[in-house]
């Protein structure tokens, strides 16, 4: 009787066996579905949030920001330095100083919304990667913009 | 945190050394920084405790000090697999506390995303608990799967883990109709694919050997120690706060609340795996449903919550969480409670490790499916 109940066993337990053999066997010729990179890259969506970037005004090319500083206030992480000064004969400020504090930064994208003059975006680049955490800490996102200080 | 070394209750065994063993806080087999001191007798568990506080972060103080929204991105990171729930409670709180109004379209997509996000939680946990059971394939299986649900939640978020996609009030931005019916061709894609999620494991024996009578929850037990979402289920209880007290337009909806009444780690299994077959069919019916219009009524830009008081209760992919907000009428809230599953749920584990192997111990904790930064948040 145990011995009938056991080899009953045996053989249910090699076809279970043999079932979950065939999805794996199965996987075998299936493409992988990884992706090579940096070879290849998985495509970004549209609305990927990467670390935050400064628009350049379209027709000046200065930095649309108008140092209003709702951005560093509503940032949960605080990591935003912002200054601004008028330029000569403008009626709005433009920011001079604009720092980002990556170290700290949660990519919530809430400066990207408050900002009532739409110049926040969030940037594409996500392969960021240093061996001190200096190059984050203070990250320039006026850098390769237009300002209306630069010679003075 | 002292804790006692000594073990506190010895099993009667005669001849063998017992000794403490460190399961954690690093180890492959407790998710997260769990670590659990065991008190061993050979391969037998005397006393599991579980020490927690690694990943505390002052979550409800941190909430305190901040405004309702800035309080939104750190809500999320309590539970990063299933972000979304923790997203909808802290959103539908604030909600009900300054009584605004939310568009149906935008409550359509708030489940179709919760749901996708509860599945994908799902997924993750069907391969971790069988990576701590000795099997490698579910594991890749399920991040498969889990990846197609990435990129369609990365796609409306922006992010792939800790989305913060709700806003007060509604959505930040709406989705688009491709978008949904690539959801709808990945549910059909998914459904043909579930049935060898079965053969690969559902039935096979050695699973079985490893799941069945392990880990029994009385439901008394389940009720007493407060656990909630699949475990509950798994013992018998019907329990879900989608059904029992429906938010965000659950009442809308037709599904079950399914429930196993065994009580061990297969009970919870099979309560997981249909509740991915439910949360299928919600996503379908609100897809189907889904109104047109605005995603976002007219809000405050400075939220300030009237004074008052509010619990929300949601069901996460691991049970209720309750977020239970103090307001005295300014813009921060004045004292946050968070009542998270994983808490309650863990505070079982030292009972039921009590007189078990250490690889049964190993099964038990897979099965309760811990999110180790919302124990301690
Ligand atoms: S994304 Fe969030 S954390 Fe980062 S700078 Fe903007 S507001 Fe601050
Ligand atoms: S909110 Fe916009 S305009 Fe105001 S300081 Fe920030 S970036 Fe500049």
């Amino acid at each position: 009787m145990m011995d009938c109940c056991y080899i009953k066993e045996v053989v249910k337990g090699f076809f279970s066996l043999c079932t979950g053999m065939r999805v794996t066997m199965g996987n075998v010729f299936t493409r992988p579905a990884t992706i090579q990179w940096p070879r290849k890259a998985a495509p970004l969506p549209d609305r990927f949030r990467g670390h935050i970037m400064m628009l350049a005004n379209d027709k000046t090319g200065f930095p649309k920001c108008i140092a209003c500083t709702s951005c560093a206030r509503n940032c949960p992480s605080r990591c935003i330095t912002v200054t601004g000064k008028k330029p000569e004969g403008a009626k709005k400020k433009v920011a001079d100083r604009f720092e980002l504090d990556f170290t700290k930064c949660s990519l919530c994208g809430l400066c990207v919304e408050i900002c009532p003059v739409g110049a926040l975006d969030f940037s594409r680049d996500y392969a960021m990667a240093s061996y001190t955490r200096n190059d984050f800490a203070a990250m320039d996102l006026l850098q390769g913009l237009g300002s209306p200080f630069k010679d003075a | 945190m002292n804790r006692p070394i000594q073990p506190t209750y010895t099993l009667d065994k005669v001849g063998e050394e017992n000794f403490a063993l460190n399961l954690g806080p690093q180890h492959p087999g407790t998710h997260g920084v769990l670590r659990v001191v065991l008190h061993m007798d050979g391969e037998y568990i005397l006393q599991a405790d579980p020490v927690l506080g690694y990943g505390h972060r002052m979550q409800e103080k941190i909430a305190e000090n901040m405004t309702y929204p800035q309080a939104l991105p750190y809500v999320c990171r309590m539970d990063y697999l299933g972000a979304l729930s923790y997203n909808l409670a802290w959103v539908l709180a604030v909600e009900k506390l300054c009584q605004f109004e939310v568009p149906e379209r935008a409550e359509a997509i708030r489940v179709i995303a919760t749901e996708l996000n509860r599945i994908s939680s799902h997924l993750l946990w069907w391969g971790a608990f069988l990576l701590d059971l000795g099997g490698f394939t579910p594991f890749l299986q399920a991040l498969t799967d889990r990846e197609q649900i990435l990129d369609l939640l990365e796609e409306i978020t922006g992010s792939r883990l800790t989305y913060c996609y709700f806003r007060f009030g509604g959505l930040p931005s709406d989705v688009d109709e491709e978008w949904l019916t690539r959801v709808l061709a990945f549910i059909k894609e998914f459904r043909d694919r579930l049935p060898r999620y079965h053969d690969l494991v559902t039935g096979n024996v050695i699973f079985h050997h490893r799941s069945k009578d392990v880990g029994v929850i009385l439901p008394f037990d389940a009720a007493g120690y407060g656990l909630s979402g699949p475990i509950l289920r798994g013992s018998g209880i019907e329990f879900d706060v989608r059904k029992h007290e429906p938010y965000s337009g659950y009442d809308r909806y037709d599904f079950e609340v399914p429930v196993d009444q065994n009580g061990d780690c297969l009970g919870r299994y099979n309560v997981r795996m249909a509740e991915i077959e439910q949360s299928l069919r919600i996503i379908e019916q609100a897809i189907g449903s889904i109104p047109d219009g605005p995603v976002r009524s007219k809000v405050p830009k400075l939220i300030k919550a009237p004074a008052g008081e509010v619990a929300m209760a949601v069901e996460t992919p691991r049970g209720q969480l309750v977020i239970y907000i103090v307001s005295d009428g300014s813009k921060k809230p004045y004292r946050v409670k968070y009542r998270v599953p994983s808490f309650a749920n863990l505070s079982i584990f030292a009972k039921m490790a009590r007189g078990q192997l250490l690889a049964d111990a190993l099964a038990i904790l897979g099965s309760l499916d811990m999110v180790i930064p919302e124990v301690d948040r």
